[in-house]
């Protein structure tokens, strides 16, 4: 990671052996091909210390994980984390597995929060074993990778990164 | 006589869904239950028919905070059974991956999980406006596991690089000594940590337990050892059903264990200690004395002083196994398949983890056994709560529930893991 720049990190959490859990990961992957390689792109099973670990120093992130709001699969939702908390809903049932709102949440206890931080939650059909992502979180996938560029390109055209 | 009652709907800080029910009369305890409500899981009904090469990858999944314990314990069940011998440059390197995971699991506990019952706050992030510097340091703790279990283990949840016989492939020895840094780092964080635990206000509290954890002649035990006890248990890990049996309770989805002569009895951090303190490093005891623990502890409250000392001595260990790094000349054993029954026992972060499983000629799994250290605990965790409660009974019932559910969260119980195995029953009136 550069230091002399500011850095736009992409991090797409889950695991993508449990279907819609790995929306994460799916979006994480085919945004590679969609933006230009200085934007760091990390795929993470978010385990919230190695999350605080993957966005330290930056000073855009986008976090994009599974939700399990019982809303309809495919909603997406959207969160500005560094200037709200992340809604209860998204916290962990237990901490053993300390998770990424844990992790977000102790971020900004400890003043550690990226200046910018956007979460997004997709809202999961079928969490049972298997690769693909079913239909209606299929979906939604190409639209959050639109928006997720737009992030990106106004969070680059804001910090002067070519 | 006045009736009453502490109800836990939800047990906050520990893994899986589990409640907590004590009812009161007048001065006296009527009922206590740890409700495991977290659904059974069937884990050894669904080995049955794999692979014993499977066991490892399959067990790993049964818990997200210990998955090094369930593949050590199912490798050395399979090892067992198969008659392999391992290498002392792999048995080294398990040991090494299991210190990642002690480290990683004892921070979290000792830090994010049970400190915050002691300093009277609700939760970790609560915690952190006030003691910054503290849960910075355990989390970079944890960082240092994760990066153990990380190398060697392929990722720091669910690795994916044990094997029966060892590993499927080992890195070089630079990218462990990579690690020795942060780790010295950690050793100093972990005896700060024994220092910190000290000066936090502990209940007092104390029983007459059964502790149970291997015992090794020479080490600190993670892989190997007799399953022994205070009271004069000492066995061969093969003989661990004759000692100890399972029973089914209506109010939980995991079973209880007990031992079939004297009843309840305690595995993990407290009993390991004390069972074990000879074989602490130096530097460990010293710390150990130095935080006012005696050789033997009987306070579970003090397990958080205990596992900072166990953390001592998992960085201290790291750092010299990965010292004295051997590259092993393969990285596993290969084992062949025959018709026969092993046996498994490690020390995982919460305590003894016992496997045992039979396989036909192709080494397919023809059943399968998994003891998880919660199990083997919720009998003393009920215990302890029959005996805190009347003793605390002047107290407002809402400081009374926060101690009672300190006192499970001293056993750090996953009950995940503990759910994993029931038999069915379907109870109808």
């Amino acid at each position: 990671m550069t230091t002399d720049r500011p850095s736009i990190v992409v991090i797409g959490v889950g695991n993508d052996y449990r279907s819609d859990d790995g929306v994460g990961i799916v979006i994480a992957r085919r945004l590679r091909a969609q933006l230009p390689a200085e934007i760091n792109i990390i795929e993470a099973s978010g385990e919230g210390v190695s999350l605080l670990d993957a966005w330290q120093g930056a000073t855009s992130v986008i976090l994009l994980d599974a939700a399990c709001f019982g809303r309809r699969a495919g909603t997406v939702y959207r969160f500005d984390a560094s200037t709200e908390p992340i809604p209860s809903a998204f916290l962990n049932y237990s901490t053993h597995g300390f998770s990424l709102a844990e992790a977000v949440e102790l971020s900004r206890v400890l003043h550690e929060l990226p200046p910018h931080l956007i979460v997004y939650g997709i809202e999961g059909g079928t969490f049972e074993a298997g690769v693909e992502l079913s239909p209606a979180v299929e979906g939604a996938v190409a639209s959050v990778i639109a928006q997720v560029i737009r992030d990106v390109y106004s969070a680059s055209l804001s910090e002067s990164i070519p | 006589m006045k009736s009453r009652a502490i109800k836990v709907d939800y047990l906050a800080r520990v893994e899986g869904e589990g409640g907590l029910l004590i009812r009161m009369k007048g001065h006296q305890v009527s009922e206590v239950k740890v409700k495991i409500f977290e659904p059974p899981r069937f884990f050894e009904a669904f080995l049955r028919g794999r692979k014993f090469t499977e066991a490892p990858d399959i067990t790993a999944r049964i818990c997200g905070i210990c998955p090094v314990a369930y593949q050590m314990s199912s490798c050395h069940a399979m090892e067992d059974a198969l008659g392999v011998k391992i290498p002392a440059p792999i048995r080294a390197l398990r040991r090494l991956l299991y210190c990642g995971e002690w480290i990683e699991s004892h921070a979290l506990h000792v830090y994010l999980l049970h400190a915050p019952d002691f300093l009277g706050y609700e939760d970790a992030i609560r915690m952190a406006t006030d003691h910054p510097t503290e849960v910075r340091r355990g989390l970079r703790l944890k960082k240092a596991g994760n990066a153990i279990v990380n190398l060697l283990g392929g990722r720091e949840i669910h690795p994916i690089n044990v094997r029966v016989g060892g590993f499927y492939k080992i890195p070089p020895k630079s990218e462990f000594l990579a690690l020795a840094e942060e780790l010295k780092w950690a050793r100093d964080a972990a005896l700060e940590t024994v220092r910190w635990v000290a000066t936090i206000p502990i209940p007092e509290f104390e029983r007459d337990y059964e502790f149970v954890s291997l015992r090794h002649p020479d080490e600190y035990p993670f892989n190997e050892g007799r399953i022994v006890s205070n009271k004069g248990l000492d066995i061969a890990i093969c003989d661990y059903e004759q000692h100890f049996a399972e029973e089914h309770v209506a109010h939980s989805n995991a079973l209880h264990s007990t031992l079939k002569e004297r009843g309840a009895y305690f595995v993990g951090p407290l009993a390991r200690y004390s069972l074990n303190f000879d074989r602490l490093t130096p530097t460990a005891q010293e710390a150990a004395r130095s935080a006012g623990l005696g050789s033997v502890c009987r306070n579970p409250f003090q397990g958080i002083i205990v596992r900072s000392v166990e953390s001592l001595y998992a960085c201290e260990e790291a750092l010299r196994l990965i010292e004295q790094f051997e590259m092993p000349d393969k990285p596993y054993v290969e084992a062949e398949a025959r018709l026969s029954t092993g046996f498994g026992c490690t020390e995982a972060p919460r305590g003894a983890l016992y496997h045992r499983y039979r396989l036909d000629e192709r080494g397919l799994i023809v059943d399968a056994k998994i003891v998880p250290p919660t199990s083997q605990n919720l009998k003393t965790i009920e215990a302890d709560l029959l005996q805190l409660v009347p003793a605390n009974m002047g107290m407002q019932k809402d400081r009374l529930q926060w101690r009672c559910e300190a006192a499970v969260r001293n056993y750090d119980p996953c009950i995940s893991c503990a759910t994993h195995f029931l038999k069915l029953h379907i109870e109808q009136e």
